[in-house]
């Protein structure tokens, strides 16, 4: 289909003139972009490949065992999605609020223009610095702090399952709280991109019926920027799920099942992480398994966030 | 002050008359609340900053950029095979990404903007962006090291690039946009062919965004540790091929944070110092260059 049009040339920015040969940097153009798509494909079908084996063998009962001993054979794991949707809805919980503000302090004009720049900037360094960066911080910081209050809760509040001693440092909670701030960037840029988006008429006629500033966007800005808070948090949710070093230091690495967040849990990236480099045989093939599911729920909720984008900017023209 | 008058203009001439107290209190409590969000949560990140800092100065010397890792308890030595297996690493991703993603950027922008590959291409880029930097590793895990049947840097090398070539295929997208399209016209309505359009004229007006865009996927690529943590593993000792383990920073991190030597911990602190200057120097550096050229 592509190579077809290459022959003939179709109407771009560029393929007019005369062309006595074949032109051949335009082939590699074209083969570059063959190999990009391709490579999704190879990934994937390598991953499959590899899982084959354990897929034949366990089935959809991998997804509800909650067992995962490599010495008997036995893999399940149940508790490691559990863990996976856990810390990472967790992290969202902490995360929205604090990246809500952001967004909303950088598109008003609360300060000047400079400071609030300065600020993007500090957030968008959060997102530059490396996960193992913070997962070293988290065990230094974040574990001493979750084991200090984490018992206080567990004393106080310990009759509620959520909140069941006895308090781990590494747990799930932990690495939620690490979590939130590794996507803090995410929900923070993509809100505020939609915030920013907001036509201003719709502000300027909220200001002109009376309005306060926090009534117009509380009741006018926010409502309409709501689907691409959504979209925001949607693919920070991926993010989350998808997030390894700083879990895998900070999480305990446990594969059993509790619903207390001061107890030791796992995520599928933490899994793979932690398994990969001493695993042999059906063990191998298992964490291939769990990467196929890893790789299926990060894409579908990607796609889903970015469709949701899509529709945002589609819905906003008609505003204008 | 925090009144809507004084922003929208001369509406109302009698500053915030007509409003009862009760709103205005409301407006600016949220006002501070939402102030006071914004700066607890760049708490953190001053905490992590100033903690790397702190704690990874002490060890700073040539000793560390020179020796090699010294075996459990004792108190000297470097990471110098480490910074090596890291160069090197990031060399052979970013050999292979930056043809890969740029000829692909030319290909979508410049000669078929809208078939159906093109579309393709950039819903791939945006896929890859999205995949966990995990997955990069599992694949490089699955096709090259357990058909060689040994941990290598050339392994590490590939995921990385995996792991780069969306950031370096997108910027590319946009810098090559960004250029007038009155450039091409020109360039073409002067005789030139569309390659010496793309090399003479496109390409040089678009460098200095690809240029930020590598530099941003370098930092990237030097910080990620889940490509190469069963890639290319870790090694002690000096790297005498890439077909072989290969130690690099962000996997010494992850290996000595939790050994109870305290000298190892250090060196992670250490090794977190250079991470976190070099993403920080790149990204200045970054917004620097990303200043609006044409507009």
């Amino acid at each position: 289909m592509g190579g077809n049009s290459i022959a003939k040339g179709s109407p771009g920015p560029i393929n007019r003139g005369y062309r006595p040969r074949p032109d051949f940097f335009r082939f590699s153009c074209f083969l570059a972009s063959a190999l990009t798509v391709a490579l999704l494909a190879l990934i994937l079908g390598e991953i499959l490949y590899k899982a084959w084996p354990a897929i034949n063998k366990f089935g959809l009962g991998f997804l509800s065992g909650v067992q995962w001993s490599p010495n008997r054979g036995v893999f399940g794991v149940l508790p490691v999605l559990i863990g996976t949707a856990a810390s990472s809805l967790l992290a969202l919980l902490f995360a929205l609020p604090l990246g809500l503000a952001i967004a909303v302090f950088l598109s008003e004009n609360f300060l000047p223009r400079p400071v609030r720049q300065f600020i993007r900037f500090m957030v968008e360094l959060l997102a530059a610095i490396p996960s193992v960066v913070y997962g070293l911080w988290g065990i230094f910081v974040v574990v001493p702090l979750v084991q200090q209050y984490g018992a206080v809760l567990a004393d106080k509040l310990g009759f509620l399952p959520l909140f069941a001693g006895p308090a781990y440092g590494n747990s799930l909670l932990t690495a939620s709280l690490v979590l939130a701030l590794m996507v803090l960037p995410t929900i923070t840029a993509i809100s505020r991109n939609s915030l920013v988006a907001v036509p201003p008429t719709l502000r300027e006629g909220a200001y002109a019926l009376g309005a306060t500033r926090w009534e117009t966007i509380l009741g006018v800005i926010l409502p309409t920027a709501a689907p691409g808070i959504v979209a925001s948090t949607i693919l920070s949710f991926g993010r989350a799920m998808g997030e390894t070093m700083a879990v895998a230091m900070l999480i305990g690495n446990s594969q059993r099942l509790s619903c207390s967040l001061l107890s030791p849990s796992n995520t599928l990236s933490a899994l793979l992480a932690n398994q990969f480099a001493e695993a042999e045989g059906i063990q191998v093939s298992a964490l291939m398994y769990a990467a196929v599911i890893l790789v299926i729920m990060t894409l579908a909720v990607n796609i889903a966030g970015e469709a949701v984008l899509r529709r945002t900017q589609r819905s906003l023209v008609g505003l204008k | 002050m925090s009144h809507p008058s004084k922003i929208s203009g001369n509406f109302f001439t009698q500053d915030g008359k007509g409003t009862s107290p009760f709103r205005l209190i409301r407006n600016s409590l949220l006002t501070g609340l939402c102030i006071s969000l914004s700066m607890l949560a760049l708490l953190p990140l001053f905490s992590i900053v100033m903690l790397v800092v702190k704690k990874g100065m002490p060890l700073m010397s040539p000793a560390l950029f020179t020796e090699l890792p010294p075996p459990p308890g004792l108190e000297e030595g470097g990471f110098a095979n480490a910074i090596i297996g890291t160069v090197i690493m990031v060399g052979i991703a970013l050999v292979l990404a930056i043809p890969l993603g740029i000829l692909a950027a030319i290909h979508i922008t410049e000669y078929e903007p809208s078939s159906l590959l093109s579309k393709a291409v950039r819903f791939v880029a945006k896929l890859l962006n999205g995949i966990p930097s995990i997955i990069c590793g599992v694949f490089a895990f699955a096709a090259i090291v357990m058909t060689m049947r040994s941990f290598s840097a050339f392994a590490g090398g590939i995921a990385l690039s995996i792991l780069i070539l969306p950031t370096i295929l997108l910027t590319a997208e946009q810098a090559l946009l960004d250029v007038p399209n009155a450039y091409r016209e020109a360039s073409l309505g002067l005789g030139a062919t569309p390659f010496q359009t793309i090399f003479r004229i496109v390409l040089p007006d678009a460098l200095p965004t690809i240029m930020t865009g590598v530099m941003l996927a370098v930092a990237r690529a030097a910080g990620e540790t889940a490509p190469v943590l069963f890639t290319a593993l870790f090694s002690a000792n000096w790297i005498h091929s890439i077909m072989e383990p290969t130690a690099s920073l962000s996997v010494l991190i992850y290996n000595f944070a939790a050994l109870p030597f305290d000298y190892q911990v250090k060196m992670a602190w250490s090794a977190s110092l250079i991470l976190v200057t070099l993403v920080t120097v790149t990204n200045v550096l970054a917004q620097l260059f990303f200043s609006p050229k044409h507009r």
